[in-house]
């Protein structure tokens, strides 16, 4: 029971981290039709912003997230007009040997600047640990989760209800529809782009402040791909479930059965849900015509 | 825009698509306060003049130019009801401005909507999101504005939902307000597109064939709405339709086009005794 415990909340604040990163990957496929291979990147792009200004230029952590967030603003915003604007029209495989282009040029960047040891940065989530039902909890864990259950939240809510979420699911509608009331297509991509960016800033910084600062984050990136193919790939709360789903299975993996196995559990349920579930298990299924 | 006065120009226009001539020097004008027919076989190039229009295609050569009082774009009221033709005009605004440099969303704020022949709403969204989304260029709220409900942003969301209820009861949409319009019979759908378009309190609105695919009944009240649509809103009127007797009964001009040229213009009745017009519908030899 107390094992149990323990991996069920490890594995709810990495499925909620993934949760959150895989969101953004699925509002920019959603408003815009990409296939963004770069999204492990964004992850890695925020935590080295978040530590350069908090680490290395010393800011306050308000400033420093306030940094982080402008970066990933003007990185998504440039990535979509330099990178993908003048794509507008290729073929989909295209785009996406694009995008893993982008995703090596980020990583590359990030090596070029930080070399590829881990760095340290000062706890912000407070540490220690809680006994819950016998089991011992890190409380950073539970705090991780309740700042992705909020910005998920928020998200969803923004999605949904506000006039420019509504006018992102308008575009993703309908393009031609969307022009003809007046949205601005160019503008909700942009947007799109830059939401996707804070959303990976904010996953990739608590995923820095609960593991470390290194490259490893984009391994971690990597599997927000099970989780969307699980989702179905523009399904907002699929999304949320895919990724709690892929967090817990990893956690009981290797903590009942292997670890070596728990790093490939989540490319097997990937598989599997191709297998038996194309379209995902909240995807809508989609018939083409030709 | 007072009625009775020029709205809508074209001038000139030519549109090619590579060797193909979708429309050669088409020139027509558009008085506000009018409903105007375009009508003409299939291939004419119907379609494609109103594409140019709303600034989905850019044309090879010539323009379209819209008149609009500035106050009323400026600050996105339009829902007074329109000057009356007495009305001093000299007293108001005029502008002018060519839409075929404008990109379609940018010509939408200008006060042009307009439907689609093969309906483009949003399927995933229900009837009264679609025509919320109508509302979106009168809403004044930035990103970070709008995502605090509370206080303005509400305030607005409640006079823009006062106007698409208006719209809804119009169209006699009330029993659907709710529901995804993916899920909703073609000719309701047609409704709802044009409501969409209502919801942006156009000074000019632009459709494509909003009888198409209808059966006699339907038909009729498609075109009692549209009646209904330029009385009480005093909206202009372009629109594209194949029916004759439907043409006759609800335009005030009518404008024909073959091989993307411009054969006839003038009263319904006029463009009937057009012996060009005979021609291009029934052949060589009808006319005589």
């Amino acid at each position: 029971m107390s094992t149990f415990v323990t991996l069920l909340v490890i594995g709810l604040s990495e499925g909620a981290i993934l949760a959150l990163a895989a969101l953004g990957f699925v509002l920019i496929y959603k408003a815009t039709g990409v296939i963004n291979f770069a999204q492990g990147e964004f992850l890695l792009i925020g935590a080295y912003s978040f530590y350069t200004a908090f680490v290395v230029m010393q800011l306050p952590i308000v400033l420093a997230l306030l940094v982080g967030v402008l970066v990933a603003v003007v990185v998504g915003v440039v990535v979509e007009r330099f990178i993908l604007r003048p794509m507008v029209g290729q073929s989909h495989i295209s785009i996406i040997m694009v995008t893993i282009g982008l995703a090596s040029v980020l990583s590359a960047l990030v090596q070029m600047f930080y070399g590829t040891q881990p760095r340290s940065m000062p706890p912000i989530l407070p540490r220690g640990s809680v006994s819950i039902l016998g089991g011992t909890v890190p409380v950073n864990r539970l705090w991780a989760i309740v700042i992705c259950a909020v910005v998920l939240g928020l998200l969803t809510w923004f999605f949904q209800k506000s006039r420019h979420g509504v006018a992102m699911r308008a575009v993703a509608d309908d393009q031609q529809a969307a022009m003809t009331v007046g949205i601005s297509v160019r503008r909700v991509f942009a947007m799109s782009w830059a939401l996707a960016a804070i959303s990976a800033l904010i996953a990739g910084v608590t995923l820095a402040d609960i593991t470390t600062v290194e490259m490893n984050i984009v391994n971690f990136g990597l599997l927000v791909f099970p989780v969307v193919i699980m989702g179905g790939l523009d399904s907002v709360p699929g999304t949320i479930v895919g990724g709690l789903t892929i967090g817990l299975v990893t956690q009981f993996v290797s903590g009942y059965m292997d670890p070596g196995l728990a790093e490939i559990v989540p490319y097997l349920v990937l598989v599997l849900v191709l297998l038996v579930r194309p379209y995902g298990v909240f995807g809508e299924k989609r018939i083409e015509r030709v | 825009m007072p009625p009775g006065q020029p709205l809508l120009r074209v001038s000139d226009l030519t549109l090619k698509f590579g060797g193909v001539t979708a429309l050669a020097d088409v020139d027509m004008s558009v008085e506000s306060g009018t409903i105007h027919a375009i009508i003409g076989p299939n291939g004419a190039g119907k379609s494609s003049l109103l594409n140019c229009m709303s600034g989905l295609y850019r044309p090879t050569s010539g323009s379209v130019a819209l008149r609009y009082v500035a106050d009323d774009v400026g600050r996105g009221r339009r829902d007074q009801p329109a000057a009356s033709p007495e009305a001093d005009i000299d007293s108001l605004d005029i502008r002018e401005r060519a839409l075929t440099s404008l990109p379609p969303h940018r010509v939408a704020r200008l006060g042009v909507a307009r439907s689609f022949q093969n309906i483009e709403l949003f399927d995933h969204l229900t009837v009264l999101e679609n025509m919320m989304l109508g509302r979106h260029i009168h809403m004044k709220q930035n990103v970070l504005t709008s995502m605090l409900w509370f206080g303005p942003a509400r305030r607005q969301e409640i006079a823009h939902r006062e106007i698409v209820e208006e719209v809804v009861d119009l169209l006699k949409l009330q029993a659907y307000r709710q529901k995804p319009v993916g899920t909703l019979a073609y000719g309701i759908q047609k409704r709802v597109e044009l409501g969409r378009a209502l919801a942006l309190q156009p000074s000019l609105l632009l459709l494509d064939e909003p009888m198409a695919g209808m059966n006699a009944e339907e038909k009729e009240d498609m075109a009692r709405y549209i009646l209904d649509v330029h009385e009480l809103a005093g909206v202009s009127i372009v629109l594209i339709e194949h029916d004759m007797n439907v043409v006759m009964d609800i335009s005030n001009r009518v404008t024909v086009l073959d091989f993307g040229k411009v054969i006839g213009d003038g009263t319904p009745q006029e463009v009937m005794d057009n012996p060009r017009v005979i021609e291009a519908y029934l052949g060589a030899g009808a006319a005589s």
